[in-house]
Order: structure tokens, then C-alpha cells, then sequence
């Protein structure tokens, strides 16, 4: 066994175990309804994606309120992966099991993500009724689930590093919709101008260049652009790194 | 004349004496050439300023069951938690199987089933999936049969569909049992197996580890003395972090304040003098009288002296004579105080 693969050992039976559990009680089929309602009201309602008034087919409407709704929704689906395990004093039983703290947290994580994928591509009308009324740019519409993901990845990474904080379920899920929220208002032209104005053109650039929401337009415009790719994949990386060095810390207190 | 001969002894003599003489607690029917399965050398752990463990040192064989005694915070759990290695020790090595816990966990948590304390499990799945869980976890091939066999060794057929919240505590604490099994493994760590649980369930658990003892080795903690005495063939007391006694249990209760004190009633004549005559003789330690108005009379050497109480009595009449055997919480109280005042 490589020692990549010794690093993450135990993660498969967590990912499985995990994945199974989002549907083994409401909390999952709630959660995908509350996202599909939610979604299904931004895009179409008159005040923000006003899909049936701007008559183009394309899904913009659907996809730029998507990081939105995550940052309620994705805290929640991250709050009880590690809370729970520490409340209820499993973790120790996962962690004297041959699981490695690497293999667990991945495991968890890509569980959390396969079940936001699930719940992402429950959206697939959406696509149908776009291919149906007109005919949509396919690579911009794939691009977009793309980076709806990635976003979804990066703030799940964000959740699981305040569930691993916090043995409280509910103080991790306010502290990750913080720092979430936190996270998009990077993004946002006002706060981009208040930068500039403060701090000068440079820094200004380098926060827009951290901006979730900027890479993820750009993204959803069908611009597989390298830097935006790496801009998530780096996130989610590092904020899993965190994560495993916290609960590292949290997991015998 | 030895220290813990004497019920108001000193109870540090009590642990000097017990180091000193630790070979000889040894009783003869201890197998001492069995494999050593858990080493452990000068362990140490810090909660901050606090010492949960100072420097202990200890081995178990294949076929020991070796009880942790001690109070609450004595340093049972985490010194149980260093040898799974959920925990790193500040100081000192623990080897399982001749396999160093720091170098690799990994393969020491193949070797080891463990029950961690109040037997967590996951509430919301049913005991099989449970168990499938903690199969496919330690990538068991024949993941059917192993879970079959442990549903049977803890008795836990009847339930298998059940989820594990529902169930009452004696059951989940055999779940516990049956995923800490579920390999087969060598080594067996059981933190408080029978903490919590009502009488009937306690006999349950204590009669299934006595039958897991064979050809294992099964290190448990327990403030039960009793149960010690039940299913343990060497019993630790621990105490502030570090080992007071290290012997079986059958000499422990032997050397416990009160072993083989003579007590009987005095029908015919006065117990005061009865208790003076007794207590002038050399192999007593002292007599008194109860506050029942039985008369007890104390060894020094711990040995049977009944036919030399009789021999004293001399004319007065006795009856209801009885020798009274140690008891480990006594000799616990005593150990323990001596270290904690």
C-alpha cells in the first residue's frame, strides 16, 4: 500500500457510512426540499433571477443564486459530521478503528459532497425546460454545474472545520454561516471599492482575487479558466487541512 | 510481620511493601510463559498540570485478564486510551503484539478490540449495520460470518434489526462488545464493561468476558471490586496516575485489613475479657469488642488462627464462630487513601 493511500485508510467505510446516514433520517430529504424550493423561487421570482421574464435560454438565472443558498444550507449538511461524533463519544471508537484522521475527514467530506451533488442535480427540470423553450449553450450549462460543486465543495470544507471546532451542532453551524457568509461578501463590488478606496489598487486586486463569487461567474460563463479552478480546489484543500489539524487538537477533549 | 497485616497500617508502607514483595503475589497457578501481548514502560500523560498518569509500567500475557482498579480519575481511561493509541503518551512506550502504538497505530488497532467508556455507538443505525460498518472498516473478508458469530457470542440475534438507540443499556453495551470482537482479535481493552447496568445485566457481561478470556488477553477497568474478584485472574490498583498494587486478587483479598479475623459471640462470661486475653496473645494483632457484642479477634500474619482463638477462649462458651475473609474494598480504601491524603 502506497503511503498516499496508507494516509487515508478507513476513508471508503466513513464515505459510505456517511452517505447513507443523510438518508437514513428526514434531516436529508429536508434538506433537499428546502433546496429546491429555495432555488426554484430565486430563479424565477421577479425580484431576483427573473428566469421567465427575461426569456433566454440559458440558466444563469438558476445558477448565480445557488452560492447563496448554500451558505445556509451547506453549514447544515457539515454541522453534525463531526459534532455529533464528538458529542456522543463515537469519534473514539472511529479513531481506534483502523481509520486514519485523514481517512475519516476525507470520508466525511466527500460525503457531505456526493450528497450535495445528489441534491444539485435534482435541479436537472430546470435544464429541461431551457433545452425545451430554446437551445442553451451546453458547455456554459455543464461549466455551470462545474462550478456549482466546487462552491459547494469549498464552503462544505469551511462547515466541517467548525464541526470539528465545536461539540455543539448549532454554535458549528452559525460560526461556518458566518464565515461563509464572510467568505462571499469578499466578492461583492462593494466591498471590492472599499478596499480600493482604503488600502490602494493592489490590495484591491488581490482580495477581488480572492473573491468566491467572481470565480464562480466566471466560471458559469463557461470559462474553464485555470486560476478559478485552482482558486477552489486550493480553498477546499486548505480548509480541510485545517480541519484535520483542529479536531487533531479537539478530538479528545 | 509485614505492613498490611495491620488495619491502621501506614498506607504508603502498604505500597512500598507491595513493590517490594510484588514477585511473591504472584500465585503459582499464574501462567508466566504465556506471549506478552501489551508492554507498556514508564507511560506518562499530563492534562496540563495535572499527572492522569505518572510513569507506570506493566506487561499482560495471552490468557491474563488483567483488572484496572482505582477511583474516579485514578488514570484507568487514559492510560486505556495511550494503549489504543487515541491518545499520546507525554512519556514512555506501549507495545500490542510486539508492535510499537507510536510507529503504528494502524496495525495496532488490528490487534486490538476496544470498548471505549459507556460503549459508544452510532444511535441511528441498526446493530447489523452497525456492525457491517465496523466490518468494512477493518476490511474483514468474510464480513457475513464474522457478524453472524459476534451476534451470537453477545447475544444480540433478537435485536439485530433494531436501531441502536433503542435499545437498553445492557444491550448496548453488548453491541459494544460485539464490534470490539468482530475481528477476533488478541488483545481486548474494555473500559468499564459493566458501568451503569442493573444486576442481571452485569452478570450477562461478566459471564461473556470470562468466556472471551481464553487464548485473549483482556485488559478491563472497574470501581467494582467485586467484579474483579469475578473475572479478573490479576487485578492493578491504580491511584494519582500510578500503580499502588500489582497482584491477583485472591492475594489481595488475602492481604486485606481483616482476613481471617475470627469473630464469635461470647454466650457464657465476659467478651471484654475474652478480648483482653486474645489480644495479649503474640499472633494477634488485636481484639475487640463490637459494638454488637461479638467478639473479633485479628491475625497478624493474615493466616487462619481459629484453632488458637478456641485454645484462649479457654472456659468461657462461644458460638456463632466464624472466620471472616478479607475484603478488597477494604484493602482498596486503605491503598488508595494513603495516597490521595
Amino acid at each position: 500500500m502506497s503511503d498516499l493511500a496508507r494516509r487515508f485508510t478507513g476513508m471508503r467505510a466513513v464515505l459510505r457510512r456517511e452517505f447513507h446516514g443523510y438518508f437514513a433520517s428526514p434531516l436529508g430529504y429536508i434538506f433537499i426540499v428546502i433546496f429546491l424550493i429555495a432555488s426554484g423561487y430565486l430563479m424565477v421570482s421577479r425580484d431576483f433571477g427573473r428566469f421567465l421574464e427575461l426569456r433566454e435560454a440559458n440558466l444563469d438565472a438558476l445558477f448565480s443564486y445557488l452560492p447563496w443558498i448554500f451558505v445556509v444550507l451547506v453549514p447544515a449538511v457539515a454541522m453534525r459530521l463531526w459534532a455529533e461524533e464528538r458529542r456522543s463519544g463515537t469519534v473514539e471508537l472511529l479513531l481506534t478503528l483502523p481509520i486514519t484522521l485523514e481517512g475519516s475527514y476525507l470520508g466525511k467530506f466527500l460525503a457531505g459532497w456526493a450528497f450535495l451533488a445528489v441534491s444539485v442535480f435534482l435541479t436537472w427540470p430546470a435544464v429541461f425546460q431551457v433545452a425545451r423553450l430554446g437551445d442553451p449553450d451546453w458547455g456554459a450549462i455543464l461549466a455551470s454545474y462545474v462550478a456549482t460543486l466546487l462552491a459547494a465543495g469549498v464552503l462544505l470544507a469551511i462547515g466541517l472545520l467548525f464541526s470539528a471546532l465545536s461539540k455543539n451542532q448549532v454554535v458549528a453551524f452559525i460560526l461556518a454561516v458566518a464565515a461563509s457568509v464572510g467568505f462571499l461578501l469578499i466578492g461583492v463590488p462593494q466591498t471590492q471599492e472599499f478596499v480600493g478606496k482604503w488600502f490602494g489598487g493592489y490590495v484591491e486586486r488581490v482580495v477581488s482575487s480572492l473573491s468566491l463569487l467572481d470565480h464562480f461567474e466566471t466560471l458559469t460563463r463557461g470559462l474553464l479558466q485555470l486560476n478559478s479552478l485552482l482558486f477552489f480546489v486550493l480553498f477546499t484543500v486548505g480548509w480541510l487541512v485545517c480541519g484535520m489539524l483542529v479536531l487533531g487538537q479537539t478530538k479528545t477533549n | 510481620m509485614t505492613a498490611t497485616d495491620h488495619p491502621d497500617s501506614v498506607p504508603p508502607a502498604v505500597a512500598a511493601e507491595t513493590e517490594a514483595a510484588a514477585p511473591e503475589a504472584t500465585p503459582p497457578e499464574a501462567d508466566t510463559s504465556g506471549e506478552v501481548l501489551i508492554s507498556v514502560a514508564d507511560l506518562t500523560k499530563h492534562y496540563g498540570a495535572i499527572r492522569a498518569v505518572d510513569g507506570i509500567s506493566f506487561q499482560v500475557r495471552r490468557g491474563d485478564v488483567l483488572g484496572f482498579l482505582g477511583p474516579n480519575g485514578a488514570g484507568k481511561t487514559t492510560a486505556m486510551k495511550m494503549i489504543t493509541g487515541f491518545l499520546e503518551p507525554d512519556r514512555g512506550s506501549i507495545e500490542v503484539a510486539g508492535i510499537d502504538v507510536a510507529a503504528d497505530r494502524l496495525a495496532v488497532s488490528r490487534r486490538i478490540g476496544y470498548l471505549p467508556e459507556d460503549a459508544p455507538a452510532y444511535g441511528e443505525m441498526t446493530v447489523e449495520a452497525f456492525l457491517r460498518f465496523i466490518a468494512e472498516a477493518r476490511e474483514l473478508e468474510a464480513a457475513d460470518e464474522a457478524i453472524d458469530r459476534v451476534l451470537e457470542t453477545a447475544h444480540l440475534r433478537s435485536v439485530r434489526g433494531q436501531t441502536i438507540e433503542t435499545l437498553s443499556k445492557g444491550y448496548k453495551r453488548r453491541v459494544g462488545l460485539a464490534q470490539a470482537l468482530i475481528h477476533d482479535p488478541d488483545v481486548l481493552i474494555l473500559d468499564e464493561p459493566t458501568d451503569g447496568l442493573d444486576p442481571n445485566q452485569k452478570a450477562v457481561v461478566q459471564d461473556l468476558i470470562s468466556s472471551l478470556s481464553a487464548n485473549r488477553c483482556i485488559v478491563l477497568s472497574t470501581h467494582i471490586l467485586d467484579e474483579a474478584e469475578r473475572v479478573c485472574n490479576r487485578a492493578v490498583i491504580l491511584s494519582e496516575g500510578r500503580i499502588l498494587v500489582d497482584s491477583t486478587p485472591e492475594a489481595l483479598v488475602a492481604r486485606a485489613p481483616g482476613h481471617n479475623a475470627v469473630r464469635f459471640r461470647v454466650t457464657e462470661g465476659d467478651a471484654a475479657d475474652v478480648a483482653a486475653t486474645l489480644s495479649a496473645a503474640d499472633w494477634c494483632a488485636g481484639a475487640r469488642v463490637l459494638p454488637g457484642g461479638e467478639v473479633e479477634a485479628e491475625p497478624r500474619d493474615g493466616q487462619n488462627r481459629l484453632n488458637d482463638v478456641l485454645a484462649a477462649v479457654g472456659e468461657h462458651r462461644v458460638a456463632d464462630v466464624r472466620v471472616r475473609e478479607g475484603r478488597l474494598d477494604e484493602l482498596f480504601r486503605d491503598v488508595t487513601r494513603g495516597v490521595a491524603a
